[in-house]
């Protein structure tokens, strides 16, 4: 029911399922219950390295992680403004997330690729459409963190 | 499990048809392969077909209805960049099993100008919810960038290794009259062209276009019967797997472990090592991805990709290379209409294997063992072994 409850705010949307954006943004995983590995998903059939069925936990991931590695884009689909960073970033729950990175000149990144690998990052949150319905849509990114 | 022969091969030249129909691309594959092979449509006793972008349109039934509606079963698959491989194995597995001593697979692909492949769509249709370029990339160059990216990473490798093979990539093909693409380009060329996704510039990338590419496979008894004493290659191994979980697969598709799998399982089946093959057509959908595959495939040893690429390694023994990888100009050059792909490495190690007058301006000496390894993003991974 909460879920109807929600559909009939008007209020804004994450463009994922696994981004909440109360009470604040947070991304949200599944914890295995039996071999405890954790999946960017709020639910799942069964866990894809053990194959349990039973005894998933809803886990709220952190908003720190390190830069794993990443690729600057430079051509994108229309409307994608270019060129800019995608990465993979680790966070602290075992798990991985594919993200924008903001707040690092993407030339330069390219110039010395060393400084992305294991950078602190946080996680933000940005409007990036309206839906037909005439929500915000919330996608997230990353930045180097505050030293 | 029966021995499985490749007695006939056909393939098209890789590139644009925008006035032919793909069951006419294919159809014309397969009537290369029949005549090459020496029968006919009505020997063929299965037929697996290979196509990706109508997948939901019965490809393999409508080649039937241009070359010979014989009323044989068919096998329509769809595996990503895999599809025509895959295509090829259930082609072989149908012989192995014992069921058919005939079959044929065809791998064919019409992608026009289709720009930039993969990338996430809106949910429920509204492009507002598109997560593509707001939540990372999910396109092929960004990907396949990142699987570099991770190479720097652990090894210190450099952009120029990366460039050094699409060099090599465009030098082979100037040999091969079935390749798209047939011109030299020099280092300079390829570092400092129009950048996709760092660190693969437009040279690193494999272009889009149309192809098609078929085989006829027979049991050992029909290789009696019909090869006329031709020497004809046998399948040694034909692997396939799919991608098990890694730690971070779910985010960034984890190619290495997927072909490190296969591998051992394909030379395990041949009986054989890296040592015994003569050369190898390996996915090379990008040169950061032809650069890990080195080390997956044991070409080279972990951390040693820069080093073989220096020493010559992956170039033609003609060119002053050793263990030669894509004479055929690959990916990077040849072209890769995605389900024709599977099909035509096959047809590339088969032509080094039996001497075929297509690959004589080319030609590894005493090939007596190939393979070709296709790597379908989502994922699948197929290697396949020959030997004569």
């Amino acid at each position: 029911m909460a879920e109807q409850a929600q559909a009939a705010d008007s209020g804004p949307r994450p463009i994922v399922p696994f981004l909440k954006l109360q009470p604040k943004p947070h991304l949200m995983g599944s914890k295995c219950g039996n071999c405890g590995l954790v999946l960017l998903d709020t639910s799942r059939v069964a866990c894809s390295r053990c194959g349990a069925t039973e005894g998933f936990k809803p886990l709220a991931l952190s908003d720190k992680g390190k830069v794993y590695v990443f690729s600057v884009v430079h051509q994108s689909f229309p409307g994608i403004k270019t060129p800019y960073i995608t990465a993979i970033v680790d966070l602290p729950e075992g798990v991985s997330v594919r993200s924008n990175i903001i707040g690092i000149d993407a030339e330069d990144a390219q110039k010395n690729p060393k400084q992305l690998f294991d950078l602190p990052v946080e996680m933000i949150t940005n409007v990036v459409a309206k839906d037909r319905e005439g929500h915000d849509v919330v996608a997230f990114a990353f930045k180097p963190s505050k030293k | 499990m029966q021995n499985v022969y490749v007695l006939g091969t056909g393939m098209i030249k890789f590139g644009r048809y925008p006035t032919k129909t793909v069951p006419e691309l294919g159809g014309e594959a397969a009537i290369l392969a029949l005549k090459d092979a020496g029968v006919g449509i009505k020997d063929v006793e299965m037929f697996a077909c290979g196509n990706l972008y109508q997948s939901n349109a019965m490809v393999g039934q409508r080649i039937l209805q241009q070359i010979g509606q014989t009323g044989i079963p068919v096998v329509n698959v769809s595996n990503a960049c895999a599809t025509g491989s895959t295509a090829f194995r259930e082609a072989f597995l149908a012989i192995a099993s014992g069921m058919y001593e005939v079959t044929m697979a065809v791998g064919v692909e019409q992608m026009g100008k289709a720009g930039l492949l993969g990338g996430g769509g809106g949910a429920g249709g509204d492009p507002a919810y598109a997560t593509e370029g707001r939540l990372g990339s999910g396109l092929m160059p960004a990907v396949f960038g990142q699987a570099g990216i991770e190479h720097m990473r652990k090894y210190g490798t450099k952009m120029e290794h990366f460039a050094k093979i699409s060099v090599k990539s465009h030098q082979h093909a100037t040999k091969n009259p079935f390749s798209q693409y047939r011109n030299e380009v020099t280092l300079d060329d390829v570092l400092n062209a129009r950048m996709i996704s760092y660190p693969n510039t437009l040279y690193m990338c494999c272009p889009t276009g149309d192809g098609a590419a078929a085989a006829i496979l027979v049991s050992e008894n029909k290789l009696k019967q019909l090869a006329g004493g031709r020497k004809r290659p046998r399948v040694a191994a034909a692997i396939l797997t799919s991608d098990p979980w890694t730690d971070r697969t779910a985010s960034l598709p984890d190619v290495s472990t997927l072909t490190r799998r296969a591998s051992k399982q394909a030379y395990a089946a041949a009986g054989l090592g890296p040592k015994d093959i003569a050369l190898t057509e390996l996915h090379d959908c990008f040169a950061t991805a032809e650069l890990v595959h080195y080390e997956n495939l044991g070409l080279c040893g972990d951390g040693e990709a820069g080093a073989f690429i220096d020493s010559g390694g992956g170039k033609h023994p003609g060119l002053g290379g050793h263990d030669p990888v894509n004479v055929s100009g690959g990916l990077l050059s040849k072209g890769h209409p995605l389900g024709a792909t599977g099909v035509a490495n096959i047809c590339e190690v088969v032509w080094h294997l039996t001497q075929d007058e297509r690959a004589k301006d080319r030609q590894v000496p005493n090939a007596k063992a190939g393979q070709a390894h296709v790597i379908g993003l989502g994922s699948a991974c197929t290697i396949h072994v020959l030997t004569i």
